[in-house]
């Protein structure tokens, strides 16, 4: 069977859920396609936090576009998303980590957002039940609007919104193969059929350069195996997304009671190993009970894998590909898509609608790689 | 009159159908939507109550089905047992 589209999404995640449901909404036709289910890869497997503090402006700028738009839908659609809005705490170590720090503050307040420096004292005022001692911490800093989304019910929203525009979104549908002519696309091959298609968007997450590959297009990313695990209930204990760059590690509670949290394991290399390990349970208690002693009678429930879709400069990999006319990238958001997806999805329909590129996308293109231009690397990135 | 399928996350049948009416209808993506089975018990409880639901509903059989990943520990654990140093010494 021969299908038609305008667009053709390779991806159902958090980023090809908003942009079917941003391209439907201006009435561009879209066919959605995932080998397996929505949320399958990365966005149902992450921490879902909702991150403004980084280090380059690009991440800023895009977090707190995102975080309107998070607002916008939760408030002003009427959709449940989960938004909860508890502040994000980093916590700071050592004189170095205050020095950067306090530079990424400067530059946030400069882009106009609410963050302040935390003195030690201070940090169980905002999490109760922290030691900062345990956990080795001179200082942090905080950001009250940062947060945490559901990334089921963010993506099954903007899905279910996306079919309601006539969007069409194929699960259990694999790319089998993408042709093209002359530097323009012709047409997606997929398990359910032929899609004749002039523009494919590339939003595979860790799984991107095997999409990109089927059209010669070589792309930078490393897949990394990232662990995580969930604890049983309890009462609310605290608001807060807690983190160190140090340490690696992040945690919070959900809405539910649950504390979701993660952190590397030494020597970890790049690969699609999806296996989760004991060394990961094992660090993640230990450091987990040296920053909140009180958690050490919580049950663990259950611990699992996701993929860090990882570039050379930790930053996402977007718009148009040099050489080849309208296959656009989504990808490399290096443990960071979710929290920018509402304002990517938006910044690459004007460009595929439109033809308008902005600042954003023009430093963040495929080009970079092959410029050799891509010095400033994105310090903020944990788990 | 209620019936629940599973006790650790409180869903109702009801909510079940629901749910497999509005396209959800693997085990898999009903655990996403629902929570189902994401509870203390990992699903042990509810799964073989809900297969039988959901076979009614899609036709599909159970032993058809693909079974929702199972992910350790399999019991609960106390962090504080998992954190527990003795192997470092």
């Amino acid at each position: 069977m021969m299908m038609k589209s305008e667009v053709v999404i390779i991806g159902g995640g958090i980023n090809g859920c908003a942009l079917a449901y941003e391209l439907s909404l201006r009435d561009v036709s879209v066919i959605l396609v995932e080998k397996k289910y929505l949320t399958y890869g990365a966005t149902g497997r992450c921490g879902a936090g909702i991150r403004q503090q980084w280090s380059t402006r690009e991440n800023v700028e895009l977090a707190m576009d995102s975080v309107k738009i998070f607002e916008e839908l939760q408030h002003g659609n009427q959709w449940d998303i989960g938004l909860r809005q508890g502040g994000y705490l980093i916590v700071i170590h050592d004189e170095e980590e205050l020095g950067q720090m306090k530079k990424n503050v400067q530059m946030q307040q400069s882009l106009g957002l609410d963050v302040s420096l935390v003195e030690k004292d201070q940090i169980p005022q905002i999490v109760p039940s922290l030691d900062p001692s345990g956990m080795d911490a001179m200082g942090a800093t905080f950001c009250p609007s940062d947060g945490h989304a559901d990334p089921f019910k963010t993506t099954y929203a903007y899905a279910h919104a996306a079919r309601a525009q006539g969007a069409q979104l194929y699960t259990q549908t694999e790319v089998t193969d993408i042709r093209s002519q002359n530097g323009e696309i012709q047409e997606v091959k997929t398990t359910r059929g032929s899609i004749k298609t002039g523009i494919v968007i590339n939003a595979a997450g860790a799984w991107s350069q095997r999409i990109a590959s089927m059209l010669d297009v070589a792309v930078p990313n490393v897949p990394f195996r990232k662990e995580i695990l969930v604890t049983e209930r309890l009462q609310p204990l605290f608001e807060a997304m807690v983190i160190s760059f140090r340490d690696g590690i992040y945690f919070s509670q959900m809405e539910g009671g649950q504390i979701v949290g993660g952190i590397p394991i030494p020597h970890e290399q790049p690969g699609y190993l999806m296996e989760p390990t004991f060394t990961f349970l094992q660090h993640m208690s230990r450091t987990l009970t040296r920053y909140m002693p009180c958690l050490k009678h919580l049950n663990v429930l259950r611990q699992w894998t996701g993929f860090y879709d990882v570039t050379p400069d930790a930053l996402p990999i977007l718009g148009e590909t040099p050489g080849l006319n309208r296959f656009i990238q989504c990808h490399g958001f290096s443990g960071h898509g979710f929290m920018v997806a509402p304002m990517i999805a938006r910044l690459l329909s004007q460009l595929i609608i439109e033809e308008k590129s902005c600042p954003i996308l023009d430093r963040l293109g495929l080009h970079r790689f092959k410029d050799k231009d891509w010095k400033v690397q994105e310090r903020s990135v944990v788990g | 009159m209620t019936t629940i399928m599973c006790r650790c996350e409180d869903l109702t049948e009801e909510e079940i159908v629901e749910a497999i009416n509005e396209g959800y209808t693997t085990l898999e993506e009903l655990k996403r939507k629902l929570r189902l089975g994401m509870g203390p018990c990992q699903g042990r409880t509810c799964m073989p109550l809900v297969m039988r639901l959901l076979a009614k509903h899609t036709g599909v059989p159970p032993n058809e089905m693909e079974l929702p990943v199972t992910h350790p520990p399999v019991i609960p654990v106390p962090l504080g047992t998992l954190a527990s140093d003795d192997d470092e010494k």
